[in-house]
């Protein structure tokens, strides 16, 4: 309490506070996500998706933007195409007053899309200085990013349809979502709509393994077709059970590596990404406890069948497995399974549907895997018989 | 006088007794100053919150354990007002949105975003970052999930969130896509019997072995559970020897009889006396799941071999209608007129081939 009277330690605090600020950014930087760390920051850096990119570019040439919805699987680039084409637009300086991004974490219901919305829209453009001019294009408009737009209201976004055509001169919207049938369609009509399509094996690989090298971490053969693999299309996953898996495993070397140290001098100390540990991060399931149900799943004396099954799920509930990620895998595994006969699987993915469905709804999982087991298990049997 | 449970329950990531390579890694990721978000996801009892309780005193040391209850007050967009508790110390946050109901996402909105608008105040605090633990995310809404996505992300230098769940299954896929994954399974049998054995020692209480063996089997791999058995044999017998009996929960022993009752008798007079005893569960506050769930299994031992897959499927259809539905009662109800109806016919069948 003293100290706080005593002039000389404030100031020695003060001083203090604004050295620590001014280390801020530095390790900022160094805790900051992978994901956030390396988003692209022009439109050449984004991934794969050749299509909407080279549209894109167009546009940024005539400076001419239509509206525009975007949508595709989470971690397709959808949210980084359009922060780097308005960074490519405005430039650091204009990008703070010229575009407003808002998303699910901010409330969003219609009060906000007549109010904050409708406000920023009509608001008229500043001229930007002329040196600024000649850096950057600044098109004479502003953009609205409205992020997750399919989990806004109906309602709010039926208010957004003639906000969107009133100010038009000067504001371009731009939708992002996962699923296009969220968006009225209204809405969509007033849009170009482009489809951010799931990202091919060899380009995710390729930013993979590029960030992968950055940060110094050394993958074992194989991690990164793992990594690949266990996220399916989605490169957000991908890194961050990459830099997740990192972490773990210690890969990652702790002092600040600035970006253009060279790869060839990373640490060798032998700790790797193994495949391993990128399954163990991912939550997949050893195949050999797939395989054992699968085993208890075969025809047998209907006692036995029961006694086997029911100890193998209690086992997994108990070890903690998702059911989500059970009914994924043991899936796979059945489908692609060549003695069960078509007719059979036509009937099993029937039953996998439907458990689907009560998980989704939040049913209990013992329960949901014991029945699915069962009844897949009852499918066999009457397939046999016949 | 404490339960067994809170007494000895371990404070640190060295006094864990079992997963040691699962506390290794998260004091490894504690110490190196990189904290990830983390969702923890493992059946209950397996030891989650202990290990997250740990794993914060490695992140912040014994300063988390001074905790207080507050109680804040919220508004939401119609101008309800909305009480809410929070568990907080000066490093970490713990709530629980579900106990809003629908309106976690108000919680989840304002609460985090004043979080992770202030930095840490504590110049001395070891991390720049606030810990948030969000209790039973599984029981969160979409919309409040929804809500999380971009908050993660952006204030991620003075926050970092440890979502605690019984399932990833209702968990968005995006969320489960900017977290760690960290599976705590539930201990083995023989693990439950060391912990028993050394609380036990403890307590002063001589070791049993064979008690033991027979606690871990009955608790379903439920170390929480096992423990509450362990002292609740201790504390009805005076000499407690291999031998004991294990009272089952009051609960358990009801839904026994009415296991019983159903196989005994199908007609609509034995539902009328099987109904007093479902309400005598339900205004127990014993979940509805949880009656369902295990008067299905104890139907299991009953039935013939040929009718145990049905009545798993009808629990699980019940069980989902649960679910979805507001008048528990009425699907309890459903699922005992069905398995009589089920074992009747089987009866019939038998009588006449």
């Amino acid at each position: 309490m003293a100290s706080f009277f005593d002039i000389k330690a404030r100031k020695a605090a003060a001083t203090n506070g604004t050295s620590s600020k001014a280390l801020l950014p530095k390790e900022t930087t160094r805790l900051q996500p992978w994901v956030e760390k390396y988003r692209p920051k022009n439109l050449r850096d984004v991934t794969a998706q050749d299509h909407t990119i080279t549209v894109l570019q167009r546009t940024l040439q005539s400076s001419n933007l239509p509206h525009m919805l975007f949508y595709g699987p989470p971690g397709t680039g959808k949210t980084s195409t359009v922060l780097a084409l308005a960074k490519e637009l405005y430039g650091p300086e204009l990008i703070k007053s010229r575009v407003l991004e808002l998303n699910a974490s901010d409330e969003r219901g219609i009060s906000i899309v007549r109010e904050k919305v409708k406000d920023f829209a009509r608001m008229q453009l500043s001229q930007p200085s002329a040196a600024y001019r000649a850096q950057w294009p600044c098109p004479p408009y502003k953009i609205i990013i409205l992020d997750e737009a399919d989990s806004m209201t109906q309602d709010a976004q039926s208010a957004l349809r003639r906000t969107m055509e009133t100010y038009s001169k000067i504001t371009r919207f731009c939708l992002i979502c996962n699923y296009v049938t969220r968006i009225i369609d209204p809405l969509a009509s007033r849009c170009s709509k482009f489809r951010f399509k799931s990202l091919d094996q060899d380009n995710a690989k390729r930013r993979v393994e590029d960030i992968a090298r950055k940060e110094g971490v050394s993958l074992e053969e194989g991690a990164s077709d793992a990594l690949i693999r266990f996220s399916e299309g989605d490169l957000r996953k991908a890194i961050t059970f990459l830099q997740s898996t990192a972490r773990l495993v210690g890969a990652v070397s702790v002092e600040d590596r600035g970006e253009d140290i060279d790869a060839d001098q990373m640490d060798v100390d032998g700790k790797m990404v193994t495949v391993k540990s990128v399954e163990e991060i991912a939550g997949v399931i050893p195949d050999g406890t797939i395989e054992e149900l699968v085993k208890a799943m075969q025809p047998q004396s209907k006692g036995i069948v029961y006694e086997r099954v029911a100890k193998v799920v209690e086992d997994m509930v108990a070890d903690g497995w998702s059911a989500t990620q059970v009914v994924t895998q043991l899936y796979r595994r059945i489908i692609f399974d060549e003695v069960v006969l078509d007719i059979q699987k036509n009937e099993i993915t029937l039953l996998f549907s439907e458990a689907d469905k009560k998980l989704v709804d939040g049913s209990d999982e013992h329960l949901v895997i014991l029945d699915l087991a069962l009844r897949i298990s009852g499918e066999l049997c009457k397939g046999n018989g016949a | 006088m404490a339960l067994l449970v809170d007494k000895h329950r371990p404070r640190s990531l060295d006094q864990l007794t079992y997963h040691t390579d699962l506390s290794e890694r998260l004091r490894s990721l504690a110490q190196s100053g990189d904290f990830p978000h983390l969702l923890v996801y493992g059946p209950s009892g397996a030891g989650k919150k202990t290990r997250i309780v740990a794993t914060l005193k490695e992140l912040y040391g014994p300063g988390v354990e001074k905790i207080k209850i507050d109680s804040r007050i919220f508004q939401t967009t119609s101008n309800r007002k909305l009480e809410f508790n929070i568990v907080a110390s000066v490093y970490h946050l713990e709530i629980t949105p579900s106990d809003v109901g629908n309106f976690d996402r108000v919680v989840v909105q304002d609460l985090l975003k004043e979080v992770a608008q202030t930095q840490q105040v504590d110049q001395s605090a070891r991390q720049k970052f606030k810990v948030v633990v969000i209790n039973e995310a599984d029981h969160l809404t979409r919309d409040a999930q929804a809500a999380l996505r971009r908050t993660m992300e952006k204030y991620s230098p003075n926050l970092r969130l440890i979502l605690l769940a019984n399932s990833t299954a209702n968990i968005i896929a995006p969320i489960r896509s900017r977290t760690l994954l960290v599976r705590v399974a539930a201990p083995t049998e023989s693990e439950i019997c060391d912990v028993l054995g050394k609380s036990g020692k403890k307590e002063g209480w001589p070791l049993m072995e064979r008690l033991n063996e027979r606690i871990a089997k009955e608790s379903g791999r439920n170390l929480r559970r096992a423990l509450l058995m362990f002292e609740a044999v201790h504390a009805q017998n005076e000499r407690v020897t291999d031998s004991t009996p294990i009272p089952p929960p009051d609960w358990e022993a009801l839904i026994t009889i009415v296991a019983n009752e159903i196989k005994a008798e199908h007609t609509p007079a034995c539902i009328l006396k099987v109904r007093a005893k479902l309400y005598d569960l339900l205004t127990h506050c014993i979940p509805p799941t949880t009656i369902l769930k295990t008067l299905a299994f104890k139907l299991i031992p009953l039935v013939d071999d040929s009718l145990k897959a049905d009545v798993i499927n009808w629990a699980a259809f019940f069980e989902q209608r649960i679910r979805n539905g507001t008048k528990h009662i009425f699907h309890l109800e459903a699922f005992v007129a069905k398995i009589m109806r089920i074992l009747e016919e089987h009866d019939m069948e038998a009588d006449f081939p």
